[in-house]
């Protein structure tokens, strides 16, 4: 992906969110981003931990950023704006990006990080090549299954989250919002057992032990799970808004046309 | 028939011995009246014979197992503790626990030693009264009844009339005089040296830790002996229901 | 030794009704008919799997953990005769909760599923000692207390810490559940984990009545009508710590049930503490099943933590026992 960067380009850039550090590590010329965040090694939350590995990283820290002395830093909207605003007030230009809810905003997040990183041309291609993988995936079309995003403590997303739009375009249907609860929340595990969904997708499950993914492997849930067939979990794909979203919407139609 | 066999019991508080080579023999049909001082033992003496306390020499109740023990028997503690809000007929009742076969519930013979002992302490109309609402001395009284419906060969009380009028003191002295004559055996310790020289039919007197007079009141109650052990004097006088002994004056 | 009939023919009652509405009433809002073609025939293959993988386990879970802890306070106090004594209170089911927290945070219960049962045991079993050392034998209630609020501390302590350096994310925010218990979304599998402990400590804290019956008497007048101290000891320790145990590491420590039952039942077995037993546990039965019916109709979403209305109601009784006793602690 490397070419030659405009001439206005910023020379060192610095990402301190974790969606963030993905678009820029792959639309970014080389040498040109100096720094990712440290949760980009974190295997659970990063699917580019072996990419990441090349960078030094950063703990999101304020004063440690600046020491790099960026031209150019990359943030969430929800990174701590107490730091935003002092690496603001120090001078450093600092751009934050939106979450990206849908597939439209993964589109216009790449082609933002392509306008500032200077990679313009780079980010339109890599929308192209998301946009034609898509309908790829999505080119046969038949029954639609139903399936229960679930996560620890019965948490489940609503119609306005990323992982919605993902099972949509495997062509899945959500069955809590089919249910009509298009909030994000928990809802009681016996609600969820009673949409009887064809497909659970289960949260991934950290290190340690917690009481809130317990009910991860719960009977009820394993005995729904029973009738589908291989286990359908979120991972580290699940979490920002990149082209990489279609690795786990490609593993979601393969189950799908299993069923 | 002895009931009791102590031999050369001593029971040490660090080096010092507070039951110093005590031997005693109770036979049935004996009210032996413990007295002595305070701190002479008394106390000490009672809970090692029955196995409460560590001591050296002999006894033959510790010897026991304590199902058996609690067959041959019954003990009376000198704090009265009724931990619960009970009735009365259940307090009392619970002298019977040493003879229930496991599992077992109430029977007709022990219905039968609850209601003696109830109407020995003249309990009668208290069978339904919460013990712990009672006053001291009848919470005494229940308690004493509680031992006497254990029905063992022998009776050990700790001061089991202090803190009772005079007439719950002489009724209760009866009653053990009466459970002596009836061929079984009391060993009580008291202060009040008339009641105890008027119903024992033996006193053991204890001092710092021995057992320094034993025998019939009157070889007992000798004012050299009550001098030295008790520093009071002491008044006798023979009266037609038998002698009298009163301590007077502080020496 | 004598049963009062009609109390325990009450109680029983209480906890089949209780038991009843706890399979009926739930967030699902089955109809009652669906609710009983699901328990009894296994129509309905969703509501089936609500009912018997989700709301059964949870209301026997209810009697299990509401009748060990009820027994466990019941016989606490008999024993102690002192009616502050209950292990929420006085640190046992907190250290059962660090034991059951350790276990599960070191990866043991991954490895054999009895290392949670057996860890909130020896937690318990810690607690139970401890306070048994320091309280002495008659357990007064002023030791008795400042022991407890001691052991509370640092098994509190001791849980949130370790929650706080579990590598998972949502292991911090559980030190609520450990703290205040909670039945939602419990499994057969919690069921049969602390079953069997919950068993064995029932048994050996029912055969304890008579020694407690007698111990109202006090430990000397107990021990020479044939009562055996070093085994009601061993008895007491061993029931608590393995019923306690279990009960906390299936629903965290829930307060005030082995204090507010035998308070309330005292007076209706005529204070006798063999009798107390039986009803206690039948009464913690009945408290538990009533409290979790009231956390899914008061908060049906959110979890509302058992031990947060156990100690509102709780707590009053605490105080009017501590007012009641005032002039007795030293």
């Amino acid at each position: 992906m490397a070419g030659a960067a405009q001439a206005d380009a910023p020379a060192r850039v610095v990402s301190m969110n974790l969606c963030t550090d993905q678009l820029a590590m792959m639309l970014a010329d080389e040498g040109q981003l100096i720094s990712v965040s440290h949760i980009a090694l974190d295997p659970l939350a990063s699917p580019m931990v072996a990419e990441a590995e090349k960078y030094p990283v950063n703990h999101g820290q304020a004063e440690q950023i600046f020491a790099m002395r960026p031209d150019l830093v990359l943030a969430g909207v929800y990174s701590d704006p107490y730091t935003v605003g002092l690496l603001r007030r120090l001078g450093v230009e600092v751009v934050q990006f939106p979450l990206e809810r849908d597939f439209d905003a993964i589109r216009s997040n790449i082609l933002k990080m392509g306008e500032v990183l200077g990679r313009d041309i780079h980010a339109q291609a890599m929308v192209a090549q998301f946009d034609s993988d898509l309908a790829l995936l999505q080119a046969d079309s038949g029954a639609v299954p139903s399936a229960l995003l679930h996560y620890a403590n019965n948490y489940t997303s609503g119609d306005k989250s990323l992982a919605h739009e993902i099972l949509i375009a495997a062509g899945l249907s959500n069955v809590t919002v089919d249910a009509g609860m298009t909030f994000a929340g928990s809802v009681p595990l016996e609600r969820l057992v009673l949409l009887m969904p064809d497909l659970v997708v289960s949260g991934q499950v950290y290190p340690g032990a917690s009481r809130a993914e317990e009910v991860l492997h719960h009977p009820a849930l394993r005995s729904l799970r029973a009738r589908q067939d291989g286990a359908a979990l979120t991972d580290a794909e699940w979490v920002c808004g990149t082209p990489l979203v279609l690795r786990a919407v490609a593993r979601l139609v393969y189950i799908r046309r299993r069923m | 028939m002895t009931l009791l066999a102590i031999e050369k019991l001593t029971v040490l508080r660090g080096e010092c011995p507070v039951v110093d080579h005590v031997d005693l023999s109770v036979g049935a049909g004996e009210c032996v009246g413990l007295i002595g001082p305070n701190g002479a033992g008394k106390t000490t003496l009672m809970r090692a014979a029955l196995g409460l306390e560590r001591f050296k020499g002999t006894s033959s109740l510790a010897r026991m197992s304590a199902p058996e023990r609690a067959r041959a028997a019954a003990f009376l503690p000198q704090s009265r503790q009724i931990a619960w809000p009970v009735d009365v007929e259940t307090l009392v009742s619970l002298g019977r626990v040493p003879h229930l076969p496991r599992g077992g519930t109430i029977s007709a013979t022990d219905r039968d030693a609850i209601e003696q002992a109830l109407h020995r302490l003249g309990l009668d109309g208290f069978r339904q009264r919460i013990a712990t609402h009672l006053s001291g001395g009848e919470q005494g009284r229940v308690l004493i009844a509680r031992a006497l419906a254990q029905q063992t060969p022998l009776l050990l009380a700790d001061e089991p009339i202090a803190g009772l009028d005079p007439a719950q003191q002489i009724a209760t002295m009866q009653v053990f005089a009466e459970l002596a004559r009836e061929g079984r055996a009391v060993v009580v310790s008291l202060h009040d040296l008339g009641l105890a020289a008027r119903h024992c039919t033996r006193l053991v007197l204890m001092h710092q830790g021995r057992v320094v007079a034993d025998g019939q009141p009157d070889e007992v109650l000798t004012p050299e002996l009550v001098a030295q052990v008790f520093s009071v004097s002491i008044w006798r006088q023979d009266s037609p229901m038998g002698p009298v002994f009163q301590p007077m004056d502080v020496l | 030794m004598r049963l009062r009939t009609p109390l325990t023919l009450v109680l029983i009652f209480l906890c089949l009704a209780l038991f009843g509405m706890s399979i009926l009433i739930g967030p699902a809002g089955l109809s009652m008919a669906d609710t009983l073609r699901a328990v009894f025939l296994g129509q309905g293959e969703a509501a089936t799997l609500v009912m018997r993988e989700i709301r059964l386990p949870r209301a026997i879970l209810a009697v299990l953990v509401g009748a060990s802890l009820g027994l466990a306070g019941a016989a606490m106090q008999g024993y102690l005769r002192n009616p502050l004594a209950e292990p929420g209170l006085i640190g046992v089911s907190g250290s059962a909760a660090l034991g059951a927290v350790i276990a599960l945070q070191t990866g043991l219960v991954a490895a054999w599923w009895l290392a949670l049962p057996l860890a909130a045991l020896a937690g318990a079993l810690a607690a139970v000692l401890l306070i048994l050392l320091l309280a002495g034998p008659r357990g007064s209630s002023l030791t008795l207390i400042l022991a407890g609020i001691a052991v509370s501390a640092l098994a509190g302590a001791m849980t949130t810490l370790v929650l706080n350096l579990s590598p998972n994310p949502f292991a911090a925010s559980e030190v609520v559940f450990w703290m205040m218990g909670s039945l939602s979304d419990r499994s057969f599998d919690h069921v049969l984990v602390a079953l069997p402990f919950m068993l064995i400590g029932w048994v050996l804290m029912l055969s304890l009545g008579r020694a407690l019956d007698v111990l109202t008497l006090g430990e000397d007048a107990a021990a020479t009508m044939g009562v055996s101290g070093i085994r009601t000891r061993m008895f007491l320790v061993l029931g608590i710590a393995s019923s306690v145990g279990a009960a906390t590491a299936v629903a965290g420590a829930i307060g005030f049930v082995g204090l507010v039952v035998p308070h309330v039942l005292r007076p209706f077995v005529g204070a006798r503490p063999s009798a107390l037993l039986w009803a206690s546990a039948l009464g913690g039965a009945v408290m538990v099943l009533a409290a979790d019916l009231a956390v899914r109709l008061i908060l049906p979403d959110r979890d509302l933590k058992l031990g947060v209305l156990m100690a509102i109601i709780g707590a009053p009784f605490f105080l009017h026992l501590i007012y009641k006793t005032r002039g007795e602690i030293r």
